[in-house]
């Protein structure tokens, strides 16, 4: 039995709470969390040792592994100490926000010869999986472009009361969508070496950006754009989907589907046609012992205590986590610097450099209704 | 007494497991509550006198019309899932988790309301907060026939797994008493939920929990499912019975009829067609004289 401890007990720490108490490799010894009422309720209700300052945990408890899912701002801190402390770690996503410090953690962890895991539950859908062996088989020949993109339905109106709505926290779309995307481009194509014309816009957040445009930089003769905004109302929650494009075909992919174009078959590579093709989760998928919200979350955490008890890699780990902040950082970066762009020149018959959108300018919001940033 | 035959909500809402591109074109078809009618209309013609719907904020439409033409649906019977917990999942990404809970709490006599929720949170009065919100989720059905209310499989699991048992007996209580009403549990791990709903003296419950041959979101193994099948320690309700469209219909149907135990089956669909070829294939492959009702 695996001994665990979690800290941070919000959306993600209870439903990794939820699904760790029903593992039967692992037995749940105590959380914390800083909320009192949500620590004297968990601990009434479901009998769990709680505290209300990690490092006391981490003092008194005898783990053999920990789940932080704390604000993002702290995963570092609270990650370091687990680790010299020699426990395991899973820690929820975007892990640590600066690259050089998720690196040296991934270096830390890897010396120690202790598991690290990172939350991007997107690796274990089914659907991106075998789209990550389907790439490896070069199905669609050599790639030239892809374009993924992230929507969803997390702010809604200009004020937000939690983190999520706080730079200085780790908030913003950046790092609760783009990541995720940003991380499945890593996994099935590789990193992009460089990023350019990245855009952030602020849709109705003062602090913090509600939408991310970037063209990836791969290789010579393939690229990409990535496209994420957490504003989007016309969807239920959080929806990724992918669409590769290589001399051989294209592969569109979500959660729910892959769909496959062959120009030609390659090889006599199972039951496929020419044309296309189309793969279900429902074939896919491959059944979890206990279920709560999704597959994934629940095969990320099993995946963490077998890595654990095989000694194999975490198949989303410290370093695969910091190269996913490493992207966000350059895209950062990018959309900071001044652009130049190419308008119409007032005669409307010549084109002239410019730059768009200078540094200060008023959001969308912030035009509509006031109030200057 | 629960029907052999109830039809389901996902197809209104836009969900749909196999395909976000399917599941969108359905949320365009049915933007107009107009069109949901419509399919209601189909399915009651069709001799379907059970919806089984999640609490979702446009079902408000739905109960408002079947309230106002109760005279041509008089035995037309609402099954509500509580909570549409994508309202609540947004919520406390937005708010945090108490912050979630207090912004689903009454809004009319608002003082009261939640002067009553703040209280019951500073106390840790759980059973207090979930009446509330129970409340709060049953309001739109006011005047409308619901003898069955269900705890939807987000909430369902995410207890179990807690292991926050009593959540399960607050939340029977509640719709018995305040509704009289039976409480039923949506789960993706029923093997799992009817060994603790039992250790809480929920016996016999009804559950509804995906079934079906490819075992598709059957938690606990299908071997383990066919076993509650033959024990009859609960009332089952099937859905998934397709897989989300991995099966064809009467070999699905094949699978789930040949279980006696389990009584009822939960489906959606869109045209009549469907609705009346799947209601027909049930009843053809009920073995007669089977205890259909429960």
């Amino acid at each position: 039995m695996l001994k665990v401890g979690i800290v941070g007990l919000g959306k993600m720490g209870l439903s990794h709470q939820s699904m760790i108490n029903a593992h039967p490799d692992a037995q749940l010894v105590a959380v914390c969390d800083s909320t009192a009422y949500v620590l004297d309720v968990i601990s009434k209700y479901t009998g769990v040792k709680t505290h209300s300052d990690y490092k006391t945990m981490l003092a008194k408890e005898s783990l053999d592994c920990i789940f932080i899912a704390t604000p993002s701002r702290h995963h570092a801190a609270i990650a370091e100490a687990a680790l010299r402390q020699g426990l395991h770690v899973f820690c929820e996503k975007p892990f640590a926000l600066e690259p050089e410090i998720g690196f040296r953690l991934a270096q830390l962890a890897e010396s120690k010869g202790l598991v690290n895991q990172v939350g991007y539950h997107c690796r274990f859908i089914a659907a991106f999986t075998e789209t990550k062996r389907l790439l490896e088989e070069k199905i669609i020949g050599e790639l030239h472009h892809l374009r993924a993109e992230a929507y969803g339905p997390v702010v809604l109106r200009p004020k937000g009361s939690t983190w999520r709505s706080q730079k200085s926290e780790g908030g913003g779309c950046l790092f609760d969508y783009a990541c995720h995307a940003i991380d499945l481009i890593n996994y099935l194509v590789g990193r992009p070496q460089a990023v350019s014309g990245t855009v952030f816009n602020s849709v109705f957040s003062s602090d913090v950006d509600d939408e991310i445009y970037s063209t990836l930089h791969f290789s010579q003769g393939f690229h990409g754009q990535l496209c994420t905004n957490w504003s989007d109302e016309s969807l239920r929650k959080m929806s990724i989907k992918l669409s590769i494009w290589g001399t051989n075909g294209r592969i569109n992919v979500d959660r729910q589907e892959i769909q496959i174009y062959l120009r030609s078959l390659t090889s006599p590579v199972e039951d496929f046609t020419q044309g296309w093709n189309a793969r279900y989760t429902t074939e896919l998928t491959r059944p979890v012992w206990f279920y709560v919200r999704g597959e994934e979350y629940s095969a990320q955490i099993d995946h963490f205590f077998q890595t654990i008890k095989s000694g194999r890699g975490a198949l989303s780990n410290f370093r695969s986590a910091s190269d996913a902040s490493l992207v966000a950082a350059m895209m950062r970066q990018d959309a900071a610097k001044p652009h130049t762009a190419i308008e119409a020149g007032d005669d409307g018959a010549h084109l002239v450099a410019s730059t768009p959108f200078p540094k200060g300018e008023k959001s969308f919001m912030q035009r509509i209704f006031g109030g200057g940033n | 007494m629960i029907d052999r035959v109830l039809f389901g909500d996902n197809q209104f809402f836009g969900v749909n497991h196999m395909s976000e591109e399917k599941a969108r074109q359905q949320a365009i078809r049915f933007q107009n509550m107009g069109a949901v009618i419509d399919v209601l209309d189909d399915a009651y013609a069709e001799g379907i006198r059970t919806f089984m719907c999640t609490t979702h904020e446009r079902m408000h439409e739905v109960c408002d019309y079947f309230r106002v033409n109760r005279s041509r649906y008089p035995d037309f019977k609402f099954f509500p899932c509580m909570p549409y917990a994508h309202k609540y999942a947004n919520a406390a990404a937005e708010h945090g988790v108490v912050g979630a809970f207090r912004n689903f709490l009454p809004e009319e006599n608002a003082l009261g309301a939640l002067l009553r929720g703040g209280i019951s949170v500073a106390r840790k009065d759980i059973e207090g907060l979930a009446a509330l919100l129970i409340d709060a989720e049953m309001k739109m059905f006011a005047g409308l026939s619901t003898p069955v209310v269900f705890l939807q499989n987000v909430a369902t699991d995410f207890l179990l797994g807690l292991r926050f048992d009593q959540a399960f007996r607050m939340f029977a209580d509640c719709i018995r008493e305040r509704y009289q009403a039976e409480p039923g549990f949506i789960t993706m791990n029923a093997p799992l939920l009817l060994d603790r709903l039992e250790k809480i003296g929920i016996s016999n419950p009804i559950i509804c929990a995906n079934i079906n041959k490819i075992g598709f979101r059957m938690c606990g193994g299908i071997q383990a499912y066919e076993t509650v099948f033959a024990e009859g320690r609960c009332r089952l309700i099937a859905m998934s019975v397709f897989a989300s469209g991995a099966l064809p219909p009467r070999e699905a149907l094949e699978y789930v009829c040949k279980f006696p135990r389990i009584q009822s089956i939960v489906f959606g669909a869109s045209s009549r067609r469907n609705i009346a070829q799947t209601k027909q294939l049930v009843e053809q492959l009920t073995p007669s004289g089977e205890a259909i009702h429960i």
